[in-house]
């Protein structure tokens, strides 16, 4: 198996994709000749031309609305945004055409298509630019909303999402496009969408997690081993639809829970995750279920400031012990 | 086992009335259990075939295990069985009558217990166990006990009762590790180790202290130890949780009954049918004293009295292995006759052990006599939650001062144990004159 990075991954799928289905086109910014801002769409402009990759200007309502119509006039169009923060400008096509077009057209349109692009928190992108899309986007009936934490998840989910029929808004990070690699099936694979995977199984407590936030995870499960405390990481992996039984499944087993996330936490994923696990695995719980968050206030642009706005491992491992009695 | 009263923490199953392999339709009778207070049948829930019986006769499991298995002749049950038996880590306990073939159920010492289970929860299949939650019995005296949610389902599936239990939680609250710590220490249902079984509270797994071997004595005087029965630990743990918090003070007063046995013997004459007893009598005086002094038929809640709104008297019937007090309900508005044809019919069938919950539940006051035995007086435990209970003790024939001279009566010495929350001194004499009056002047009775 080869090791690549999640960068390296996603753009294995867009080729494969691309390679395997001729109704499949790019349109974003930079996305053409400049080999796409981050580099994800490197080599696609050359090896399929500009009817298939497509520099668009500075107009993300104007290239998402032409994909949203491409893609119901019978293409398979992937809109990048240059990061999702550029797509509040946008939002408009995505929740209100996009999202809504099947259910409004009575069945006649499918809107086969993806939106991706980076979100979270950077290094430094400041208050406009550092926001985490998922809670905005999973709010919405109509659109499937995924996250991938590894490079193998990026390339099997974004290869499932380019063929599913419906909407997909799907969140990458700049920051794991260089950092994050690991082992990639070389044979062709898919992984579904709506399923959570169990990325370190834990006797103790599990702590649900996504994207960025897995790797933290992990890293306070290993910190933790030391105090004799078995942390089971649960990565979701697809935010919408939520996979609410391998969520219960993994509670019910430790009975104990932290929902850790990198956004804001008013109304975000985590709140609803709580929520499904208070219902559906109450007499499971040993203690309340604890949350990680970013702080409540616009990302600053200070580097020490942005370090305590944003949670790491040591604040997942904090949420552990206090969810353990062990604090 | 499933909890068929809101003390019962374990049962004993007496007999089998089915075998493995019988087909069993529901609401047939499969087994006949010992609770606290009686024995009661189990009923199939659903139809099938007894596949295993996993209890033997004479065993004694706490309340929430599994006892059994109902279920298609051909359905897998490997999973259940399993489930139950890494669960139920001590296994069933031995009775004295324990089957000599009883399928591997070595009693676990409480001492062995190093790592605690991992207490996944014990299954209860096709039994009556929509009870078997019994939060009722977990809560304190005094409000409601903390306890995390898995805490609360594993303390009710081994029959741990939370108010033994100390929460190392925030605020007190039982956690998991608690009822973990107490399943280790060796709750009740586990089989006794060779010391004294532990409390339940959350002490470190270690070795329950073996005391050192006493002294051989000759061949005959050795020590003997019972297992006590369901009725003589649900007799110890009831009174023992009255006599202490209860604050009793007791009256003594003496009746002369010479009016009454004549009222007694008077009635039984005219009416051949059913006769009445000296205790139908004293229960029908008591019943109205009781409608005078409605302060006295009442219970200590939390900073409050309850008054009840009718009196339900409890009648203490001794049995050979303790004692039981069927309740008889509404005596307040009952006449002599009735209430002789229903204590008749309550003491014989406690006798028989044939009583329903609800016949020894839920009473307001309660009578004791002990004149049978010749005791002239005695003071009784008050049953809690009732705030009262007389003893009585024999009548006999003693010489008296009545208007200065020195005459022959049958006297019957009185004591009547009080709660001082409810009952202050004055309130008890005054109730206690009451039934006195009555005895001695039966025609009060009617006014």
């Amino acid at each position: 198996m080869a090791v690549l990075t999640y960068r390296e991954a996603l753009n294995d799928a867009l080729r494969e994709e691309m390679e395997r289905d001729d109704s499949i086109f790019i349109i974003g910014e930079e996305v053409g000749e400049y080999d796409g801002a981050y580099k994800v769409t490197k080599g696609l402009l050359e090896q399929f031309g500009e009817w298939r990759v497509r520099d668009a200007p500075i107009a993300e309502l104007g290239f998402a609305g032409l994909g949203v119509g491409a893609a119901m006039a019978g293409l398979r169009p992937i809109v990048e945004f240059m990061t999702w923060n550029f797509a509040l400008l946008a939002i408009d096509e995505v929740v209100n055409a996009a999202a809504k077009m099947f259910q409004m057209s009575g069945g006649q349109y499918n809107v086969p298509i993806v939106f991706r692009g980076p979100g979270g928190a950077a290094l430094q992108l400041a208050a406009q630019h550092s926001q985490s899309p998922e809670p905005w986007y999973s709010y919405v009936p109509g659109l499937k909303v995924i996250a991938p934490a590894t490079a193998k998840d990026a390339k099997g989910l974004l290869k499932s999402a380019v063929r599913d029929n419906d909407p997909v808004v799907f969140i990458e990070s700049e920051i794991m496009y260089n950092l994050v690699r690991d082992e990639v099936p070389e044979e062709e694979y898919l992984t579904p969408i709506g399923k959570a995977e169990v990325k370190r199984e834990g006797a103790d407590v599990t702590v649900v997690c996504h994207s960025k936030m897995v790797h933290q995870a992990l890293a306070a499960a290993r910190a933790l081993e030391k105090e004799d405390i078995d942390v089971e990481v649960l990565d979701l992996r697809t935010v919408r639809p939520l996979d609410v039984d391998a969520i219960v499944a993994s509670v019910k087993k430790t009975n104990r829970a932290v929902v850790a996330e990198e956004g804001w936490p008013m109304c975000n994923v985590g709140a609803q995750v709580v929520d499904d696990i208070q219902r559906e695995a109450f007499d499971s719980l040993d203690a309340p279920v604890a949350r990680v968050n970013g702080l409540d206030v616009p990302m600053p642009y200070a580097k020490n400031l942005e370090k305590l706005a944003t949670p790491n491992a040591d604040h997942v491992a904090a949420a552990v012990r206090h969810v353990c009695y062990a604090d | 086992m499933a909890q068929l009263s809101p003390t019962m923490e374990e049962g004993k199953l007496i007999e089998w009335k089915v075998a493995e392999g019988d087909a069993v339709a529901q609401g047939d009778v499969v087994a006949e259990i010992e609770t606290d207070k009686a024995n009661m049948d189990v009923e199939a829930l659903g139809g099938g075939v007894l596949r295993k019986i996993v209890v033997p006769a004479g065993a004694t499991v706490p309340v929430g295990a599994l006892i059994g298995v109902i279920a298609e002749p051909d359905e897998s049950i490997d999973d259940m069985l399993a489930e139950a038996r890494a669960a139920d880590g001590a296994g069933p306990a031995e009775g004295p009558a324990g089957e000599p073939d009883a399928p591997a159920a070595e009693p676990e010492p409480a001492a062995s217990a190093g790592a605690p289970e991992p207490a996944e929860p014990v299954e209860v299949a096709a039994e009556p166990a929509a009870a078997a939650t019994g939060d009722g019995a977990a809560t304190a005296a005094g409000g409601r006990i903390k306890a995390s949610p898995v805490a609360r389902r594993m303390a009710a599936e081994s029959g741990i009762a939370l108010a033994g239990l100390a929460g190392s939680g925030p605020g007190g609250r039982i956690v998991k590790a608690d009822v973990e710590a107490a399943l280790a220490a060796g709750a009740p249902g586990i089989a006794p180790a060779p010391g004294p079984a532990p409390a339940p509270a959350p002490a470190p797994p270690s070795a329950a202290p073996v005391p050192p071997a006493p002294a051989p004595l000759p061949p005959g005087l050795e020590d003997r130890v019972e297992e006590a029965s369901q009725m003589r630990k649900a007799i110890a743990r009831r009174l023992g949780q009255s006599i202490g918090p209860v604050p009793h003070f007791f009256l003594t007063t003496e009746v002369d009954m010479g009016r009454a046995l004549e009222l007694r013997a008077d009635l039984n004459a005219r009416f051949a049918d059913g006769k009445i007893g000296v205790t139908d009598l004293l229960l029908k005086a008591t019943a109205e004293a009781l409608n005078r002094h409605p302060g006295v038929n009442a219970s200590w809640e939390e900073n409050a009295i309850r008054y009840h709104g009718a009196v339900h008297l409890g009648i203490a019937v001794a049995l050979a292995e303790g004692l039981i007090t069927p309740v008889l309900r509404d005596a307040g508005r009952k006449g002599l006759r009735q209430i002789s044809v229903e204590a008749r019919d309550l003491i014989a069938r406690a006798r028989a052990r044939k009583l329903a919950p609800e016949e020894y539940q839920g009473g307001t006051f309660s009578v004791s006599n002990l004149g049978m035995f010749e005791i002239d007086q005695f003071t009784a435990i008050i049953n809690p939650p009732e705030a009262g209970i007389l003893a009585i003790g024999q009548t006999v024939e003693k010489p008296v001062a009545v208007d200065g001279q020195v005459v022959v009566r049958k006297r019957m010495r009185v004591t009547m144990s009080c709660d001082h929350r409810v009952i202050d001194g004055a309130t008890g004499a005054a109730f206690l004159g009451a039934f006195k009056a009555m005895l001695e002047n039966p025609l009060e009775m009617i006014l």
